[in-house]
């Protein structure tokens, strides 16, 4: 056991003298932890898979795209849209979303969800990074080290999850918030993600999700949508004046995240390869699209095209295109994203208020709405030519004439809607049990920077 | 010895001060502020949600005098903040009991 070397004279006391039963248990943290403190070479290398050298700088670059997203990407797009008296608490979900998560991650996420081939949910084999060493590759992503898989996939987890936070900004606590982090992780991020990538069933089923409308956007929005209904509207919304502190930051924010979804869905073709740039040429021409698209009906309906409504359409157009993006021909983007911001533009200005709820930053309009109508429409749009590599035939969609693929993207979006509710229902049932979801009412009204944080903006 | 506050169009400010400096006033406080007259705000929408904006952004610039240039202070700020559309703003001039200079400890006119 070399591992022992590395423990503190305390354990090593604890060994000599504790009970049997205690000595088992420290000598089981003590290897769990072993990889963490000595660098152990790899015992089970599981693909043939060989590092590729430009797949790996590829996907460090990826990796860092995806992070810069929520830091400081989504914070800035968020606290630009919140009223001035909120801006340092909702960017300090970002914040906190980050460090939980990967932690968390680190942990035991990554291995939950994608080690082991259990068809619901992964293994504890990778807990803490258990087996992960210098040569290891994931049978997941073949050419490059499964440290550097793990990274990327973190930065996916951490940008779900801080999404949630932006419809119930403006009055969630921030300890609730945190502990929302921890439950919804494990119970809907973690499962969803394998069942999609981590070979679980719906992957197995031939679901096509290439950069996460399921995963990311459909998890994100519904959670968002169940979170915004049981914590109840904020004070004086549909009364009060509830508009942006600043749009510009809401703008800086917004092409941060344009910028950073070439490493989301670039990146999602896990390689330095054309389909990686099939998926950024699409995902740029719908963000182009949705942007033009939303913008547009506003000057037809309202008379003006508002700045607020260009960022929320390429917003839209990305997350729309995600699920797709890799499989399809660059025109495609073009009509998802033109689809993408009509119907989030009817969705986030009509409907939300027909139905009186209040998701503060509709993060349901744009990323639920989106995710759905993206997954579904990767099942229309599917081109054999870009699905198909190596001995893998490839996919046809709708469009090709095949209409299964679009039931099969049916089927996932089904899942994922319903895991997401029930999930999300009981992750905020959990919180619920330790700390109150809301602040209260007086709180609310002097703003969360100074009655959650101490802080406040100044000018 | 009189004070005249004036509330006019944030864009006018530099061309009301350039008016006052041309008859003699040398010194005045301006000051950021919102209002509204009968010109009755605007209104915002952000992704459907329309609010009326009641309060609009305006200058309001005091100015302290003796009562010898009164009449030609309010017409040089008159002329100078016009633009003849609902919203110019308002003029309004109140008795100013006593001055100091901090610095020198000057009184009442020689304070101005």
């Amino acid at each position: 056991m070399h591992s022992s070397i590395a423990l503190g004279p305390r354990k090593e006391f604890l060994i000599r003298h504790g009970g049997d039963g205690l000595r088992r248990m420290i000598l089981r943290v003590a290897a769990a932890l072993a990889p963490l403190i000595v660098a152990q070479p790899a015992f089970a290398q599981d693909g043939a898979g060989k590092v590729d050298a430009a797949d790996t700088a590829f996907m460090i670059a990826a990796t860092a795209l995806v992070l810069m997203m929520t830091l400081p990407g989504l914070a800035l797009f968020y606290s630009g849209m919140v009223r001035k008296k909120n801006v340092l608490a909702t960017m300090a979900q970002s914040l906190v979303a980050t460090a939980i998560v990967s932690l968390l991650w680190i942990g035991i996420g990554y291995s939950l969800a994608f080690s082991g081939d259990g068809a619901y949910i992964g293994d504890a084999s990778r807990a803490l990074l258990a087996g992960i060493g210098l040569d290891t590759v994931s049978p997941l992503a073949k050419t490059i080290p499964e440290i550097l898989f793990m990274i990327y996939q973190m930065t996916f987890a951490v940008i779900t999850c801080a999404l949630v936070g932006g419809s119930v900004a403006e009055r969630m606590r921030f300890s609730a918030f945190m502990l929302f982090c921890v439950s919804w992780l494990f119970i809907v991020y973690a499962p969803s993600a394998h069942w999609v990538w981590g070979g679980g069933f719906l992957q197995k089923m031939g679901l096509l999700d290439f950069a996460g409308g399921t995963v990311v956007h459909i998890n994100a929005g519904v959670a968002g949508l169940v979170c915004a209904l049981v914590l109840g509207n904020r004070v004086g919304f549909g009364r009060e004046n509830l508009s942006p502190f600043d749009v510009s930051l809401a703008v800086i924010g917004a092409g941060l995240l344009w910028v950073g979804w070439f490493g989301f869905n670039g990146g999602s073709a896990l390689a330095a390869n054309s389909r990686a740039v099939f998926a950024i040429v699409a995902t740029h021409l719908a963000a182009c699209a949705g942007a033009l698209v939303w913008s547009g009906l506003e000057w037809l309906q309202r008379g003006k095209p508002s700045v607020l409504g260009v960022v929320s359409g390429a917003v839209a157009g990305l997350g729309t295109i995600t699920p797709a993006s890799g499989y399809i021909l660059p025109w495609h983007g073009i009509v998802v994203g033109l689809i993408a911001g009509a119907v989030c533009y009817w969705f986030c200005s009509v409907v939300k208020y027909r139905l009186r709820y209040d998701d503060t930053l509709d993060v349901f309009g744009v990323h639920g709405v989106g995710g759905v109508m993206g997954t579904l429409l990767a099942g229309v749009f599917a081109t054999r030519a870009i699905t198909a590599s190596g001995s893998d035939p490839g996919v046809a969609g709708l469009l090709e004439g095949d209409p299964h693929q679009l039931l099969v993207q049916a089927i996932g979006v089904g899942v994922t809607v319903v895991w997401c509710v029930v999930g999300t229902l009981a992750a905020l049932k959990i919180v619920s049990l330790v700390t109150s979801l809301r602040v209260n009412a007086d709180d609310e009204r002097e703003g969360l920077d100074i009655a959650l944080h101490g802080e406040a903006l100044h000018q | 010895m009189k004070i005249i506050t004036a509330v006019i169009k944030p864009f006018k400010l530099d061309e009301a001060r350039e008016a006052l400096t041309e008859i003699g006033v040398h010194g005045m406080t301006a000051t950021e502020v919102k209002g509204y007259g009968r010109q009755k705000g605007h209104a915002e929408i952000y992704r459907g949600a329309e609010y009326i904006v009641s309060f609009l952004p305006k200058v309001k610039i005091e100015v302290a005098l003796p009562d010898a240039l009164v009449d030609r202070a309010i017409e040089a700020i008159r002329k100078s903040a016009y633009t003849g559309h609902i919203g110019d703003g308002k003029i309004f001039v109140s008795p100013l009991e006593r001055a100091m200079r901090i610095r020198t400890g000057e009184t009442d006119s020689d304070a101005l």
